[in-house]
């Protein structure tokens, strides 16, 4: 079983581009993909690129990350959402950004 | 499901890392049929080699597809190739393909909520897979721009005929691009961001 305890559905608000951070290594009582997902985002990496790593459907590592949440083993980072009204600083700065490519 | 075990798993390349200073990211959506360069856009662009996450769908094909020609309840998995470009220390945008054809539709569900906007990427060999698109784009309120991938076999249009082909309004920025080339698809996400920059100053929704 993979999932373990987060079977009834309860997830995480978890965004394809929120950024996990491990916060601590791997406990002894650590599942062998807890370990390898703990490993994995020792530098912030997001769900969608956890995803890809581990080949498992997006589904499937939020419960997985769930379960790392709620051990506080790992930090989810939430991405900045786009409003009603758009940040017109975040824009620039993302148009900064995109001008030095 | 099996889980693969931690030695067949190859995760980022050290120069891939992101800065522990990595504050949030942002998204935004490439969309449009198959082989109208989606994937090249995003790798043409991308800081990493662009990557893929899968989703399962299960139900029966819905909608009209030429090439689609089964009834029956499946299991297709889908892909959505991805890539990645750090703005700043703290800010890192992110970059889907995602097919535009209805019946990957309940792929758009995560992917779209909170997204920036979209860029509807089109071919001008096979214009009609974009109206579905641009109308469920509009519905949603999603902020797009047309980009027309340019084929050296596809017919060319004057941008105008183009904007009256797919009913756009006005305001709507449609331009050419070569997905080939970072520079050009570069532009491209620029006109993105200048449009949706043009919004929030009149504070106009999409």
């Amino acid at each position: 079983m993979l999932t373990g305890a987060a079977e009834d559905g309860d997830r995480a608000e978890l965004d394809l581009v929120t950024l996990i951070v491990a916060r601590s290594d791997a406990p002894q009582s650590a599942t062998p993909e807890q370990a390898t997902l703990l490993g994995l985002c020792i530098a912030p990496l997001s769900v969608a690129e956890l995803s890809a790593y581990l080949n498992l459907p997006y589904s499937v590592v939020t419960v997985l990350l769930t379960e790392l949440l709620t051990a506080e083993l790992v930090q989810a980072r939430a991405p900045i959402v786009r409003q009603a009204l758009p940040d017109r600083s975040l824009l620039e700065a993302v148009m900064h950004g995109l001008q030095k490519l | 499901m099996d889980f693969k075990s931690s030695d067949t798993i190859t995760g980022p390349r050290t120069e891939d890392h992101l800065p522990h200073t990595a504050q949030a990211a942002v998204k935004i959506v490439i969309v449009g049929g198959f082989g109208v360069g989606k994937t090249t856009m995003v790798g043409s662009v991308s800081e990493i080699r662009p990557l893929t996450t899968e989703e399962t769908m299960t139900q029966a094909g819905v909608g009209v597809d030429d090439n689609y020609g089964s009834e029956s309840k499946t299991a297709t998995t889908v892909a959505m190739d991805f890539g990645r470009i750090s703005i700043t220390d703290q800010l890192v945008l992110y970059l889907f393909g995602t097919p535009g054809q209805e019946r990957f539709w309940f792929l758009w569900n995560g992917l779209f909520e909170g997204a920036l906007g979209a860029v509807v990427l089109i071919d001008t060999r096979r214009l009609e897979v974009s109206f579905d698109v641009i109308g469920r784009l509009e519905e949603r309120g999603v902020p797009f721009v047309i980009a027309v991938n340019s084929f050296p076999d596809g017919p060319h249009y004057p941008i105008e005929d183009l904007r009256a082909a797919l009913d756009l309004a006005p305001e709507i920025p449609i331009v050419e691009c070569d997905a080939r080339r970072r520079a050009s698809s570069r532009d491209v996400l620029m006109t993105l961001m200048g449009f949706l920059h043009s919004l929030a100053l009149t504070g106009s929704l999409t």
